[in-house]
């Protein structure tokens, strides 16, 4: 070990601290002496601005959050001015967050784009091709030949080109329908017999089927940010989109946090729901310190998989069944601890204040012992 | 101390044991009104009415908590909220050798993985491994009754096949020490009276409770269906007496199965039954667990009082003499007890003297001597709040940990709890009838931590945004704004007075006048050097003094102060809670002084403005037109992805946005500086554009973020054209308040209030049901003696608090400052 690190090792100051330490030194070009001495004045500073042991930090952080919900808008907004997207923001999209939902009501994406392909007119053509494009799109009109059992899909025009294109995907698409194309109409059949109630399933399944672009993207929006071109998306599906040549991965962001779990990681998920939730905040112009937001996220991750803040989450695994039982669901949680013959150790807060109980939080900690002098 | 409950599952045995009486009895009293022995109310189960003693303990009301009783069933019937794991446990179990249906290698396979009895469905053959039994299948129909094959299986020979169930295939199912019979009932357990205490009514009439009700049926079908037994009754009969008792167990344990009708009253009301007792926010948990009610505490209507201090209260004297602090006698404070005593009946004094034998003596006219006489070393004596005393001061709802802080009592006159105007930001409280609570600690530890940790000087700074959150509102940032401007001159007595007022130790110079910048430095630290932009100017404080600008909410007030972040940094909580109380004082002593006061004169704009604005708005106008027929023309360029009337509507909607900035860029330039204006510049009350929408121009209404589209079809009035989409149909307002709305302005003006009434009300309901979550996930989180935060078992959820450590409410925003500490050395 270096003497440097050593040093370094000795102090209890975050990592971050003793970089801006290392920073400040050389600006006002201090001696190791007086750095030395700056170290031991921000150490001084550091011990009496941390928490203090007991601290109950996740009262605090939940208040923190929920005081200026309070203050919040229930409406959606509009997104990006005059490209009129509409996004769901202030109180209903923190409570979804919370919720961890699935999928949140708006799922949008910021795509970048790599150098090469950063300008207006690749721009236009990503986002033109990576938005999905159902075959109803193309088509001009629909019939149902009901002797033979045959949907006949007739198919615009203007779009004379694409033709064999789209009969080649179909077919590709749907193995088991027989595809026959007569210049501008497509015949969909199948070799057995079915009712007509099976036809109409079959046209409506090849018409909502994707030709191309990327499922679940149902809008793009190129819009320019400083240097870079960027493209907004209604619809999220990143594990597809990550994989396209053009864009730059490292940059570009979905607001679905189960999709970046899946495909990078519950550390990515994590940062990704600590964006949003600050973005979110951000938006209402309200302020909560980022300590907070950072403790809400990590109970939510903690355990390697996205756990809702709520009954089915983080507060419903509770290890304490009186807790569980004075959230929600009372009577599910004692039977199931009676099954089981468990125990409630009373560690918790909610138990303890439910038998007239010091709190083991902050001066509840810990227990005095006098000791008596000999007499 | 308790410091484990164990749950578990009672056994007939046991409850047999733990009984003190036999239950068989359907009448509760005999004609004469005495509880009947073998009765719901027998005597032996604890007792309820004052005076008498219980036959069990000899306790009286109050030292007996009860005694359980026991009900022999004469048929066993399921227990209901356990129905759905006997139709688990069932399934998996051989019928006729009551063996798990898996086979040594399984078993051994399921041991290893994860036991849960999902997996353990999916394991198991149809052909039982020990026996050859082929199994039939079993269905469970809600909410008590299970099938094989065809026939159905009753409680009785479900009961039979749980209990031949061997232990290490219980151990293998994940139960212990509980066994899987007793999920089905066949002693059932009587509760004692006290719990289900019986009221008597106004006419002598008694009214029984709910669980009573219920038991009286169980005992009464359990009675009937051992009669016809006994009789010989057929089978059929006998077996919808079974039903029965399995219907009324059922809804004694829960009435809201569903799928049953729920068991009523005679009077036609639904009966709470257990699980009802215990369930939801009204319920025993969430009730009175969770919440729970107090002494010694008040509640009253608060009022403003500016010469109180931050950490203090005032408290009525009718409710300094109601709530009293347990005072422990010894050699040194018996004397001054004594006298508070004799003082009897003013105030102070001391209501209540606890002897060491327990003996409680209320002080009176007639005994205060004698009982000042007889005080001894170790009573306690309940004195009367003083000034001086911690208590918690609270306001509901409390959505932070400043919604309920330390303050010293101040007894005064009058009947409402009084309080600094400084402290409303932190309990978001105002005088428009508020009411607030008050609680007195009763211990000397509360009383030290009130003072030490709850007290109000020491939540200066909130943990949320490490900012000032008690500081400066309303009228205080509107004197001091005029105060600190350049207008005012003050001559050196008025100074001498008006500083005076507060502070006796600031030394004011000899100089014949003062203008406000320099009223107001004498109250900084000599050393103080701070700059920072206010909304119009940029305010610089060099050593002490106020150079240029002029001090608002962004310096004084709550939430965004600078000034106060720095002087809280710096100098301390006692030195901001010092300097805040003295030039608040200040700056309500200028208003008095020289006055303020709006008029709607204020809002009147010269005829250059007027003109300008109608010109704007005749422009828009004019343009929202033109789009309006290139659309009908067909000319409009549609947006990506979105029809061409939806582009029209976006383009209108941008449009409409702009102008009302436009004309509050109108007014601000040309708006004479007026009181209201004034109040909008320093941050007091109000913003421009509220002025603006005043005097001048609401602008578009929204209901859902559209323009106005709700009312006839296709058109929001009558009166207007179908398919109207021009500006005045859709809810463009072209007057302000002052003007005065035309009638369909103000129509559209209404529904906008009213959705944000509404928004409002829902708005709560939600943040309020978040709040909850949040703390119900986050609740026992705390820093340990390591330094990490983990919860209730120990786990780790982060390895250091807020990733650098640092407590929000004790650093500036953006944490420790190395390049101003680095200044210093």
């Amino acid at each position: 070990m270096s003497q440097k690190s050593q040093k370094e090792y000795e102090t209890i100051l975050p990592e971050e601290m003793i970089r801006e330490i290392d920073r400040v030194s050389k600006l006002k070009k201090f001696d190791e002496k007086k750095r030395e001495k700056l170290t031991k004045e921000v150490q001084k500073v550091y011990l009496n601005s941390a928490f203090e042991p007991g601290e109950a930090v996740g009262i605090i952080a939940a208040q923190s959050i929920s005081e200026p919900a309070t203050q919040m808008t229930m409406r959606t907004y509009h997104f990006a001015g005059s490209a009129g997207m509409q996004i769901t923001l202030g109180l209903p999209r923190l409570i979804e967050v919370f919720d961890a939902r699935k999928e949140p009501t708006t799922p949008t994406m910021t795509i970048y784009l790599k150098k090469e392909f950063n300008d207006q007119k690749n721009s236009e053509k990503i986002a033109k091709k990576i938005k999905e494009k159902r075959l109803k799109g193309f088509v001009e009109s629909v019939s149902l030949d009901l002797t033979n059992k045959v949907v006949k899909i007739k198919l615009k025009p203007e779009y004379e080109k694409k033709f064999e294109k789209i009969t080649e995907i179909l077919k590709l698409k749907f193995k088991k329908y027989k595809m026959m194309r007569r210049h501008s109409v497509i015949d969909v059949s199948v070799e057995d017999d079915i009712e007509i109630k099976e036809l109409q399933r079959i046209k409506k399944k090849v018409l909502e089927s994707i030709i191309s672009g990327i499922p679940k993207i149902t809008n793009t929006v190129v819009f320019n940010e400083g240097k870079d071109w960027v493209i907004r998306t209604l619809g999220s599906n990143f594990e597809k989109l990550v994989k396209i040549e053009e864009i730059d991965f490292y940059r570009s962001y979905t607001n679905n946090i189960h999709e970046v779990a899946e495909t990078l990681g519950i550390e990515a998920a994590r940062s990704v729901l600590l964006s949003e939730l600050n973005s979110i905040l951000e938006q209402q112009g309200l302020e909560v310190d980022k300590r907070h937001l950072t403790l809400i996220v990590d109970i939510m991750t903690f355990e390697g998989a996205i756990e809702a803040v709520g009954r089915y989450g983080v507060a419903g695994s509770k290890a304490s069944i009186l807790t569980r039982a004075g959230f929600e669901e009372t009577v599910k949680h004692l039977v199931r601890a009676s099954v089981r013959n468990e125990a409630d150790n009373f560690n918790g807060l909610f138990e303890n204040i439910m038998v007239n109980q010091q709190i083991p939080v902050g001066t509840g900690m810990f227990d005095l012992i006098v000791r008596m002098e000999d007499e | 101390m308790i410091d484990k409950v164990v749950f578990g599952v009672l056994d007939p045995e046991i409850i047999r044991k733990m009984s003190v009486a036999k239950i068989n009895k359907t009448d509760l009293y005999d004609q004469e009104g005495y509880p009947i022995e073998g009765g719901l109310m027998d005597p032996r189960l604890g007792i309820i009415d004052p005076g008498l003693r219980c036959r069990t303990c000899g306790g009286s009301t109050g030292d007996c908590k009860g005694h359980f009783g026991h009900l022999d069933l004469t048929r066993p019937v399921i227990n209901v909220n356990y129905a759905k794991l006997i139709y688990n446990i069932l399934k998996l179990i051989c019928r006729s050798c009551d063996r798990i249906l898996l086979d040594e290698a399984g078993l051994e396979k399921f041991n290893k993985g994860r036991k849960s009895l999902k997996v353990l469905r999916n394991l198991i053959k149809t052909k039982c491994p020990y026996c050859g039994e082929r199994q039939k299948k079993i269905k469970f129909i809600k909410p008590t009754t299970f099938t094989e094959g065809s026939a159905i299986l009753s409680a009785a020979e479900v009961r039979e096949r749980l209990e031949k169930i061997k232990t290490e295939d219980l151990t293998t199912l994940g139960f212990k020490e509980v066994r899987p019979e007793n999920f089905v009932i066949s002693l059932l357990p009587v509760p004692p009276v006290t719990m289900r205490p019986s009221i008597t009514l106004e006419t002598g009439e008694r009214s029984e409770d709910d669980l009573t009700h219920k038991l009286v049926d169980i005992v009464r079908i359990n009675k009937r269906l051992k009669e016809n037994i006994d009789l010989g009754a057929p089978e059929f009969i006998i077996q919808d007496l079974w039903e029965l008792l399995q219907y009324h167990v059922a809804t004694y344990i829960n009435n809201e199965i569903s799928g049953v009708p729920p068991a009523r009253h005679r009077s036609g009301r639904i009966l709470k039954t257990l699980t009802q007792r215990l369930k939801g926010k009204d319920g025993r948990f969430r009730h009175n667990l969770l919440g729970k009610r107090v002494n010694y505490s008040a509640r009253t209507v608060i009022s403003p009082d500016t010469m109180l201090d931050i950490d203090e209260v005032g408290v009525p004297l009718s409710i300094a003499q109601e709530i009293t602090i347990p005072v422990v006698l010894n050699d040194k404070n018996i004397g001054h007890i004594k006298k508070l005593i004799l003082n009897y009946p003013s105030w102070p004094t001391v209501n209540y003297i606890l002897r060491s034998d327990g003996a409680k003596k209320k002080i009176t006219e007639m005994n205060k001597e004698e009982i000042a006489e007889k005080l001894e070393v170790g009573y306690i004596a309940e004195r009367q709040l003083q000034d001086g005393d911690w208590t918690i001061f609270n306001r509901q709802p409390t959505l932070h940990r400043m919604g309920m802080m330390g303050h010293r009592v101040r007894v005064l006159p009058y009947k409402t709890f009084r309080l600094n105007t400084l402290n409303c930001p932190p309990y978001n409280a105002d005088f428009d009838g508020d009411e607030m609570n008050l609680h007195a600690p009763q211990t000397i530890e509360a009383q030290v931590e009130t003072k030490l940790l709850a007290n109000a000087t020491l939540q200066i700074r909130s943990p949320r945004f490490s900012g000032p959150i008690i500081g400066a509102t309303k009228d205080h940032i509107a004197g001091l704004f005029l105060l600190t401007g350049n207008k005012i001159k003050i001559s050196r007595e008025d100074v001498v007075d008006i500083v005076r007022f507060c502070n006796f130790e600031i030394e004011i110079p000899e100089k014949k006048t003062f203008n406000g910048k320099e009223l107001f430095s004498l109250f900084l630290p000599k050393d103080l050097s701070l700059e920072y932009k206010d909304k119009s100017d940029t305010v610089v404080i060099k050593n002490g003094n106020l150079v240029a600008g002029s001090i608002g909410s962004k310096g004084m007030g709550a939430f965004k102060g600078k000034l106060l972040d720095e002087l809280d940094k710096q100098y301390g909580h006692s030195f901001a809670k010092r300097f805040m109380f003295d030039i608040t004082r200040i700056s309500l002593e200028v208003l008095t002084r020289y006055g303020f006061s709006i008029s709607i004169a204020d809002l009147d704009l010269s005829p250059e403005i007027d003109k300008k604005v109608r010109e704007v708005i005749k422009k828009t106008e004019r343009n929202v037109d033109k789009m309006i027929e290139d659309f009908n023309k067909g000319k409009i360029k549609a947006i990506i992805g979105r029809t061409t009337r939806d582009s029209l509507e976006l383009s209108i909607k941008n449009m409409l946005a702009d102008i009302l900035n436009e004309v509050t860029s109108i007014v601000k330039k040309d708006i004479p500086e007026t009181s209201i204006v004034l109040m909008a510049k320093s941050g007091a009350r109000g913003s421009i554009i509220n002025i603006v929408q005043a005097a001048r121009l609401i602008g578009q209404e929204t209901v859902k973020g559209e323009r106005i589209y709700i009312g006839y079809h296709n058109r929001t009035f009558s009166h207007f054209k179908k398919g109207d989409i021009s500006l005045e149909s859709k809810g463009f307002v072209t007057n302000g308040y002052k003007q005065g709305l035309s009638p369909f302005e103000f129509f559209f003006d209404a529904m906008n209030s009213r959705e944000g009434l509404m928004d409002k009300s829902l708005k709560t309901r939600h943040s309020g049901y978040l709040e909850r979550r949040l703390i119900g996930a986050l609740k026992d989180l705390k820093v340990e003696y390591d330094g990490t935060v983990r919860d209730s078992s120990k786990k780790i959820i982060q390895f250091i608090p807020g990733e650098d450590g640092l407590d929000p409410s004790k650093i500036q925003k953006g944490g420790i400052n190395v390049a101003k500490i680095a200044e210093r050395i």
